[in-house]
């Protein structure tokens, strides 16, 4: 990265990131648009960004939007990046809504939802194989990872509890250690 | 403009801010249980209907508090209820973010960036995984899928052109 963003380009980028997830897949499109398109932050940074916005309360995706802002140019960057994610999603919906309850019926979109819904599934899949990739080598990357889609995606339990008991493998297995001499 | 009903929304919606651990969708119950037995803000098939528009609209996923405020107190509600939901969320990740910013070369922001990488990623299969068992998918969107991944992780074409072509197949009745 060679310069730190302006304002107008973090509401910009944000704004790309929202319209972009149309059919869903916001974790997918933020990774393509940040740590591919503009690589304003590495692959493991951006990773661990996103389990932190996860855990903390909120929706995750403004969570992300504001830890982005606030690393590049503090509260007027967050300002500014969940500005760019929110506004125009909220005039549309604010559309829909408005049809919604004046006329009883939801916009009739259905169909091209259900075929870019396909596709933001296959962006995230994607995402977990050039993601994977990099982080994946080795046993214990590969258990941790097994682990918390089987306890997470198959079982459903909730969030923290699969993180209170695999976290701290993860990060005692992570922590550097002195090389011997 | 009735003011009890924007303090009502207002209080209601900050306070599920701060309880929504995990994500906006955890705190759907309560949500419902508030805004529909409460404070009668709407119907149970209405609240239904704008969380499924909410998850078909583009952004945050949390934006169906713009809609439940817009009908309990109309744009004044819709706009207070979402800045509501943002803030003390916000604020709290500000706080963590500041203090993850100053432990740039500890060995403990290391180690979190390391260790926490495979478990993201495997978060990140568990969400596709229940997006798209949540979207009912039958074998055609699955084959639609498997293309459509195939491409994004052989070439380099831009993921919009492949998704406005996947939502083009779904408007056909294709999927």
């Amino acid at each position: 990265m060679s310069e730190k963003p302006t304002l107008p380009d973090l509401a910009l980028t944000f704004n790309h990131i929202a319209l972009a997830s149309f059919g869903g897949g916001l974790s997918a499109w933020s990774r393509e648009v940040l740590v591919v398109e503009k690589k304003w932050m590495e692959d493991e940074e951006f990773l661990s960004a996103v389990t932190m916005c996860r855990i903390l309360p909120g929706a995750n995706q403004v969570n992300l939007a504001v830890f982005v802002g606030v690393k590049f140019r503090g509260i007027p960057g967050a300002l500014a990046a969940v500005f760019g994610l929110t506004l125009v999603p909220v005039l549309i919906v604010l559309v829909m809504a408005y049809f919604y309850f004046q006329f009883h019926q939801v916009p009739a979109v259905a169909g091209i939802l259900k075929g870019a819904a396909a596709a933001a599934v296959a962006l995230t899949l994607s995402m977990v194989f050039k993601t994977g990739r990099k982080c994946l080598v080795g046993v214990i990357p590969v258990l941790l990872f097994l682990a918390i889609f089987l306890m997470n995606g198959i079982i459903r339990w909730p969030l923290l509890a699969c993180l209170s008991l695999l976290a701290p493998l993860a990060v005692g297995w992570a922590w550097p250690r002195e090389k011997k001499p | 403009m009735n003011v009890k009903t924007l303090v009502q929304i207002f209080l209601l919606f900050s306070s599920l801010s701060i309880l929504s651990i995990g994500g906006g969708n955890t705190v759907l119950p309560e949500m419902h249980r508030k805004a529909v037995g409460g404070y009668h803000w709407l119907t149970d098939k209405q609240f239904a209907d704008v969380f499924a528009i909410s998850q078909a609209a583009p952004g945050p996923s949390i934006l169906i508090v713009t809609m439940i405020g817009y009908k309990a107190a109309g744009i004044p509600g819709a706009i207070l209820a979402t800045v509501a939901m943002m803030i003390p969320a916000g604020v709290l990740v500000y706080l963590v973010s500041r203090v993850w910013e100053h432990a740039k070369n500890s060995p403990a922001r290391k180690a979190v960036e390391k260790g926490f990488a495979p478990l993201t990623v495997g978060l990140i299969l568990a969400s596709a995984w229940i997006m798209s068992k949540a979207a009912d998918h039958d074998w055609r969107a699955y084959l639609l899928t498997g293309v459509c991944t195939l491409i994004f992780s052989t070439t380099k074409i831009n993921p919009l052109i492949i998704v406005a072509g996947a939502g083009l197949i779904g408007w056909l009745g294709w999927v």
